[in-house]
């Protein structure tokens, strides 16, 4: 899966599971802001993860992802060294 | 002491999706049930359930909001929405007021199983996602809905099997009597799922009658063989008079008594001492006599012992008074945890339109009971008086009365 399918699977459920705007989505923007996030949101996000992409991570992972591209580049990252 | 009013109802049931549907359906007497092929496939003993549409809150909650929703919940926010709106309850008034909930929940069993098969699935905890405990606790509707409209009154619920919706009302009732609270959203609420009734299913409990869903749930009638599995959710608005009178809200009803009781005998078989001591209690707390009765709704469920307890019970309290009876489990099937609730909305729909709902597929009651006045057809009469019966497991009893006011 090439970077740009990894990105454009992300936009996807991002758009769908959190009901966001695919406008508002934007690479230097604030991920927690423009998803509206809470925490207990973050445990849907893992579930997101894992059925989009087979892997596990933990909530806490997501402590130093600022903006969508620190989200892309986590979740490229996992992808790749899978 | 508060005199008790109703100043709000609102209904998700298998009748119809809301109080004008569900009108129509009493008056004409139509069922709500039918036949689930996937519980044949997956081993229930009956496929037959109460049938109700799945809703589609997207329009009406934020994502947040939705996903602790089970089910049940889905059906009673939808209850409470119609009822708030009857009542005239806004937002504005639940940010100045301290109003309470208090619903009849007994089981969440869908999301608890979804939940446990994920974890035996996936090996991780985090995968159920952050719905799931939310959507798994006996407390699931009034935890949600005290989030979503942001209540400020007592907040819990009652799980009392098949009385829950109506010891809801009878506690609501209470507080609101003492002066505790001055409105109360009550209500029951049940799941309709084959995962909440596979267990039930298995004690032979349910109708084989699959031939003709609409003929299963038959009441009082010779020919009955068992209750039939429904759901949906009820919402019943309580209020002090004098709350309802200061702002002028329409008074559907006036909650003048509220009995119970424990069997102290058989968990799942009941008997006729328990249901006529809680008949008792209420006409006591009422200060009426069973002549001051013009209906009953009887919780009979279709099952050979109930029914003919019931009848009994109610007999050997009434005697030769002979109100109307009827049990629009006839066409709901049982509604369990909500039927305590639904019943009371049933009732003061009939009450207001001038007409009693019909016990129907009741052809032939049992010999000992044939005196009973039941309403074999729809009965076009006005009354200003109804009772309420609900029963359940472990032998709790609840009665309530409603007049007009």
């Amino acid at each position: 899966m090439s970077k740009e399918e990894i990105i454009e699977k992300i936009n996807e459920f991002l758009v769908e599971e959190f009901e966001v705007d695919a406008d508002a989505i934007a690479p230097d923007a604030d991920l927690k802001n423009t998803l509206d996030l809470d925490s207990l949101d973050y445990v849907d996000l893992v579930v997101e993860i894992e059925s989009n992409f087979g892997f596990k991570v933990k909530p806490e992972d997501f402590t130093g992802i600022i903006t969508f591209q620190n989200f892309y580049d986590y979740i490229i990252n996992k992808v790749e060294s899978k | 002491m508060s005199r008790v009013v109703i100043t709000g109802i609102g209904i998700y049931s298998t009748l119809g999706v809301n109080l004008e549907e569900v009108k129509n359906s009493l008056y004409t007497g139509k069922s709500g049930i039918g036949i689930d092929p996937d519980r044949d496939a997956i081993g229930f003993r009956s496929p037959l359930t109460g049938v109700i549409p799945k809703p589609n809150l997207k329009e009406y909650l934020k994502r947040r909001d939705r996903v602790g929703l089970p089910d049940q919940g889905e059906y009673a926010y939808l209850s409470t929405l119609e009822a708030m709106k009857i009542a005239g309850i806004d937002e504005d008034m639940l940010l100045k007021e301290d109003v309470g909930i208090i619903f009849g929940n007994d089981s969440s069993a869908k999301s608890v199983i979804e939940a446990s098969d994920t974890i035996r699935l996936k090996k991780d905890t985090t995968l159920t996602g952050s719905g799931s405990i939310f959507q798994s606790m006996n407390s699931t509707v009034t935890m949600n809905l005290s989030t979503i409209f942001k209540l400020r009154g007592i907040n819990f619920t009652v799980s009392a099997a098949c009385a829950s919706g109506s010891h809801s009302i009878g506690l609501g009732y209470l507080l609101v009597k003492q002066g505790l609270q001055n409105k109360v959203i009550c209500g029951g609420a049940q799941e309709i799922n084959y995962q909440s009734m596979g267990s039930f299913d298995g004690l032979s409990t349910f109708s084989m009658r699959t031939d003709a869903p609409e003929k299963a749930s038959r009441p009082f009638d010779k020919d009955r063989d068992g209750l039939v599995p429904s759901g949906g959710a009820a919402t019943v608005i309580i209020e002090s008079l004098e709350s309802a009178q200061k702002r002028g809200a329409t008074i559907l009803g006036e909650i003048v008594g509220y009995g119970f009781s424990s069997n102290g005998d058989h968990i799942s078989r009941p008997n006729v001492e328990g249901p006529a001591k809680s008949l008792e209690m209420v006409l006591k707390q009422a200060q009426l006599t069973p002549k001051d009765i013009q209906y009953i709704n009887a919780h009979a469920t279709s099952t050979p012992i109930g029914d003919l307890n019931e009848a009994k019970a109610i007999k050997s309290i009434f005697g030769d008074a002979r109100p109307y009876l009827s049990s629009t489990k006839s066409m709901t099937g049982h509604e369990m945890w909500m039927a305590g609730a639904s019943e009371i909305v049933y009732s003061l729909l009939m009450m207001k339109n001038g007409f009693i709902a019909p016990n129907i597929n009741l052809n032939t009651p049992d010999d000992e009971v044939k005196d009973i006045n039941f309403a074999y057809e729809t009965v076009n009469t006005e009354f200003d008086t109804f009772l309420s019966n609900s029963f359940g497991f472990g032998g709790t009893n609840s009665s309530i009365i409603v007049r007009k006011f």
